[in-house]
């Protein structure tokens, strides 16, 4: 029996083929700018069927990527970056991630000072 | 004014007993919450600190216990000591589902673009992963790494 929202063996196989779709990413995304959003506000968003985002929901629900809370009848989806923290915790040791931080602060500066150019 | 809420959730090999004793024993929260301890006596209507003892500001968040229903469910009022006013609130909610426990932590009624968002925000996936690696290895992580 799988438990609601739990994937109880291969936690981070799930975690991975939730990832792995290009329109799930993009849900988080939308999670990620604004976290709390019922399935009607994500279906605005996105070029896809209500049938389509509820099935790529229920996936990144059953990868625990996004947790749910009932706000009386509405149906509210929060991004849970729990998962991912742990994905992170395994690779990168934790005396990288200074440096690493490092690195992407660079990256998103040297960016920034490209798109100001362009404009 | 605009209140924002975060929702973290967590799958942890352990029971509700021993992570009920995480959250709320000092001997243990000091293993996995970057050396602090929460200090209360877990009633309803008690006061609560989290403390950072070798700091010179000890105290960092203090509230009062809403509700604690051990080891199922335990609403805490959640502030800044310097700034009480600015009042928010975490429920933990503990489920056993067959080996494991789901914990739910909801922190909710933040000031938008507050300090202490930002702040909750970067630390609970960090508390949390810690936890749950503490529970299941009995060795918690560096939550400050990188900081």
């Amino acid at each position: 029996m799988q438990p609601k929202g739990c994937i109880i063996s291969g936690e981070m196989d799930a975690v991975f083929k939730a990832l792995a779709d290009e329109s799930r990413r993009k849900l988080l995304d939308l999670l990620h700018q604004s976290s709390g959003q019922t399935l009607g506000e994500l279906c605005r968003h996105l070029d896809m069927t209500r049938q389509a985002v509820t099935k790529h929901l229920r996936l990144l629900e059953a990868a625990n990527l996004v947790a749910v809370v009932w706000h009386g009848r509405e149906k509210l989806h929060y991004l849970n970056p729990v998962p991912i923290h742990e994905i992170s915790e395994r690779w990168i040791g934790k005396y990288e991630r200074h440096r690493l931080q490092a690195l992407s602060d660079l990256k998103r500066g040297l960016e920034k000072n490209q798109t100001n150019k362009k404009g | 004014m605009e209140k924002s809420k975060l929702v973290y959730s967590t799958f942890i090999r352990t029971t509700p007993k021993k992570l009920w004793d995480a959250i709320t024993k000092p001997e243990f929260t000091r293993q996995y919450w970057g050396g602090a301890k929460n200090v209360s006596d877990w009633k309803k209507g008690s006061k609560w600190e989290h403390v950072f003892e070798k700091e010179a500001d000890p105290v960092w968040i203090t509230g009062k216990v809403l509700e604690s229903v051990p080891p199922k469910r335990l609403v805490l009022s959640w502030a800044d000591p310097d700034k009480l006013a600015d009042l928010s609130r975490v429920t933990l909610e503990i489920e056993a589902i067959e080996d494991m426990v789901c914990l739910k932590v909801t922190h909710d009624k933040l000031k938008a673009g507050s300090k202490m968002l930002r702040g909750v925000s970067w630390g609970w996936p960090r508390v949390l992963s810690s936890m749950k690696t503490f529970l299941e290895t009995g060795k918690g992580l560096n939550i400050f790494a990188g900081r």
